[in-house]
């Protein structure tokens, strides 16, 4: 990345945290001033979506340390980096959201975090081992992401 | 904005009014206050809810998932649930999760009470059946 900036923050794996993580993501998006509010919005439930994810990973492993984020801005995008010391999970394991006719459909309360996470960034990085989970969003600095329904 | 729930009773049907954020951290609160409805409903009458999410600021995959379990308990008991909102946030997520074909979305309150689910707005992209069937 060229003359970026970049900031790291480790916050409690506790839900009451994911606020103050949407408040960072506005923050950062604010510095570039060419990304629509659309963008904006979009990315802030991406990062949340990560953070949930990595709240919950922590709590199924019983871990008390921290969830640590990195943002980097640059002239081209904005990057956020949620790491976890989870127990990891297998990405391509994901069950694909039911039709909405699909009686299963209604019994699909979770799992849209990642669904979520792929229409509404850019770019997405999904790392996952036994040690953790590292998970990558970025929204790029002038384009107008589209919103994927079908 | 303090995520916060106001219930109340319009044309037979449950109107709960939520303000806030709705994440996994309030989501546990919207929950209950969904259950909580429901259950004193039963077993007299079938639970009729509208959501009125006109006052959301925030709402991810976790208050999505509330809503999809609220929606499947109704429905369950024979009952039927409707949400209200206009902002075009909250409409895009519902299209892309498609939670949009499965419950029938209203622009007021006043049309979701009032209005037969049939006659529900375009937007919802809803054969009233389709919903029902499920």
């Amino acid at each position: 990345m060229n003359n970026s900036s970049s900031f790291d923050i480790e916050i409690p794996a506790r839900a009451k945290y994911l606020s103050l993580v949407r408040s960072l993501v506005e923050e950062a998006a604010e510095t570039k001033t060419s990304l629509s509010r659309t963008q904006v919005e979009d990315f802030k439930v991406a990062v949340s979506e990560a953070t949930t994810n990595a709240i919950e990973a922590h709590a199924r492993a019983s871990s008390d340390e921290t969830i640590k984020i990195r943002c980097t801005v640059d002239s081209e995008r904005v990057e956020f980096r949620i790491a976890d010391k989870g127990c990891g999970f297998y990405p391509d394991q994901i069950q694909p959201l039911p039709e909405p006719d699909d009686p299963d459909r209604l019994t699909f309360e979770r799992g849209l975090g990642i669904y979520l996470m792929k229409v509404l960034a850019d770019e997405v990085e999904i790392q996952s081992n036994k040690n953790g989970t590292e998970v990558t969003l970025v929204i790029q600095v002038g384009k107008s992401n589209t919103a994927v329904t079908e | 904005m303090d995520f916060n729930v106001v219930v109340a009773s319009q044309n037979g049907w449950e109107v709960l009014s939520i303000s806030g954020e709705i994440d996994m951290a309030t989501a546990p609160q919207f929950r209950k206050q969904l259950l909580d409805t429901i259950n004193a409903s039963l077993p007299t009458i079938t639970p009729k809810l509208v959501l009125n999410l006109t006052s959301v600021d925030f709402i991810d995959s976790t208050g999505l998932g509330v809503l999809l379990g609220a929606t499947k308990r109704v429905r369950g008991a024979g009952g039927d649930i409707r949400l209200v909102q206009n902002n075009p946030r909250l409409a895009e997520l519902l299209a892309m999760t498609r939670l949009d074909q499965i419950i029938d979305v209203f622009a007021s309150v006043a049309e979701a009470t009032e209005g037969a689910a049939a006659d529900a707005p375009s937007n919802t992209n809803s054969d009233a059946s389709t919903g029902n069937d499920l």
